[in-house]
């Protein structure tokens, strides 16, 4: 597994809705070492102000191109969107471990909470190349945050929305939507170790939610954590979760985990 | 054309290290440049037991810097030494180790320990780490002369190999202390740590840090750097690694025409991991430019307005 740090030119950075953006460019070398649930260390600004990169997890790979959905919240995302087609883009990556497809996997429950869908569209397209049946839950506050909905649509999963203003889909949050969903009896029935997994990416609360489903419906589960950082490569030590008998580092230990390990 | 520097015994290529705690034990970076490149790696500091290091919040970016509070989170001694070094001697890049401790004999007992290891070509003495408690009192080691010349003395007692002392610049006259370490028996002069800083959160009236204050670094603290590195070199002739802010060459430039004998990469390598190479290109072509052939006639030229 090899890391990168390579400028290349911005295809694409489109505004999908109100600051919210996808960027796109091409790297071959990226490309072919990426896995779903790792990220790529973006540089934002030309000068020191702000100063580090942004972590951003990878949103989908196609034919050597490659996807980053971000949200401008700051300084550094808000340079990042005012970059144009054609200028370079710093980018230090593919980052961190990657969520865990074990073989035979026979169920995926994919949960997004917010922006927390972005890298699970990259992890719909491999499960699809796999062959596993993949049931997203896309969950966020309102209609208007909801996002991708068509194309896990289109990879062939099934999509099931919960907004909290009840705009679209299930009213409240997704983790009482999973919780709803789990009484079904099709999902129970794959409880067995390693059959089935459920993949959440979204804010703390959710994940430590999910992580007490998970634990009670006796399921395994991975989860994508966020955490600030420095250099992205773990040598710095400044991104550090608590597991249990100490620290692991999200940028290199991580970002995902085993969501029964994480101590919240 | 002549790069190569001596701190204090140790012979280096080239001018340019990576700095301590930035730069984790090599191999992290080791994809994205080659590290038989650099003039010698200052690893992670090391501690006699492992310490686990401070909870999270570790680390928030500030205003052309970063706070930071690792808390010198580290594997211990022991395993450093079965783990950690075997990778860093294949190169051809001396390596420095940084040690830290809460007491003297902490420090004693880690240099004893690391000399007779084969593989490392110096010890950095940690007495100026802001996160952790290495003092006496609510003062680090490196703020008080007395403590810094006794650890200094005893562990130079204790070791053959050579010895740098990495002092603390939150002090009223760093050429106090830099006298002291090097009466002490230091070889070098690492300066210097970070500046001890503090970040606070408005809403929840909490500090942005959960260890509460950290060490600032990177850019901001430039020009503070320059001017310890500076003072120093005017009263202290030992050689000097000079640190603090050093992002592209005209920033090195500046530490070694202000009298340092070498200089250190620390945040620069979050930002632009290639920096120590593209800094020792920009040397190269400084040189050429101004028909210097040998760095070292560069080193302290600092010279009044005319």
């Amino acid at each position: 597994m090899k890391i990168f740090n390579v400028g290349k030119e911005i295809i694409e950075n489109k505004k999908i809705s109100s600051d919210y953006y996808r960027m796109t460019f091409e790297s071959k070398e990226i490309a072919e070492q990426a896995k779903p649930g790792q990220f790529l260390h973006v540089k934002c600004s030309d000068n020191y102000d702000p100063l580090l990169r942004r972590p951003i997890g990878i949103h989908v790979v196609k034919n050597n191109i490659i996807a980053i959905f971000y949200k401008v919240v700051g300084e550094g995302t808000k340079l990042l969107s005012q970059k144009k087609v054609g200028e370079e883009l710093d980018v230090l990556g593919p980052l961190g471990n990657g969520f865990e497809i074990f073989v035979g996997l026979k169920l995926a429950i994919l949960i997004a909470g917010g922006m927390g869908v972005a890298p699970l569209l990259y992890l719909a397209e491999a499960l699809r190349l796999k062959g596993t049946e993949t049931l997203v839950l896309i969950g966020a506050r309102t209609k208007k945050l909801i996002f991708f909905k068509k194309e896990f649509a289109s990879l062939g999963c099934k999509v099931k929305i919960s907004t909290e203003d009840g705009t679209q889909g299930f009213k409240g949050l997704g983790t009482d939507l999973f919780k709803n969903l789990l009484s079904d009896l099709p999902y129970i029935a794959l409880k067995e170790k390693k059959k089935s997994s459920v993949y959440a990416c979204g804010p703390p609360e959710m994940l430590k939610e999910v992580a007490e489903i998970s634990q009670q419906n006796n399921l395994f589960s991975q989860a994508s954590l966020e955490e600030q950082m420095a250099c992205g490569v773990g040598a710095c030590l400044g991104c550090p979760v608590k597991i249990r008998g100490g620290y692991k580092m999200v940028c290199k230990d991580g970002p995902v985990f085993n969501l029964k390990d994480i101590e919240f | 054309m002549n790069l190569s520097v001596d701190i204090g015994g140790i012979k280096l290529k080239n001018p340019l290290l990576t700095a301590s705690g930035t730069f984790g034990y090599g191999e992290e970076y080791s994809d994205l440049i080659d590290l038989d490149q650099l003039g010698a790696i200052i690893t992670k500091g090391i501690t006699l037991k492992p310490t686990v290091g401070n909870p999270p919040p570790r680390l928030i970016e500030t205003s052309c810097g970063l706070l930071n509070a690792i808390g010198l989170e580290n594997p211990g001694v022991e395993v450093f030494i079965k783990e950690k070094l075997p990778y860093l001697r294949q190169f051809d890049t001396p390596v420095i180790v940084n040690i830290a401790g809460e007491k003297v004999n902490d420090y004693v007992k880690l240099a004893g320990r690391l000399n007779e290891v084969e593989g490392i070509a110096g010890l950095e003495i940690n007495i100026s780490c802001p996160n952790v408690n290495s003092g006496k009192q609510n003062l680090l080691f490196a703020q008080d002369a007395r403590w810094t010349y006794e650890i200094i003395n005893k562990v130079r007692k204790e070791i053959t190999l050579p010895l740098i002392a990495k002092l603390s610049p939150d002090v009223t006259d760093i050429t106090k202390i830099a006298q002291a370490a090097e009466e002490g028996g230091a070889n070098a002069l690492s300066l210097s740590n970070t500046f001890l800083g503090l970040a606070i959160n408005i809403e929840t009236k909490e500090p942005k840090l959960a260890n509460f204050t950290g060490g600032l670094s990177g850019p901001a603290i430039k020009p503070l750097a320059l001017r310890i590195v500076w003072e120093t070199a005017q009263t202290v002739h030992l050689p000097i690694i000079g640190m603090g802010g050093i992002m592209e060459v005209d920033d090195a430039l500046e530490f070694i025409i202000a009298g340092a004998t070498a200089v250190a990469l620390g945040t620069v390598n979050f930002v632009k991991p290639k920096a120590a190479l593209e800094i020792i290109s920009g040397l190269e072509k400084y040189l050429i430019k101004h028909k210097i052939n040998d760095l070292r006639e560069l080193r302290g030229t600092l010279r009044r307005r005319k």
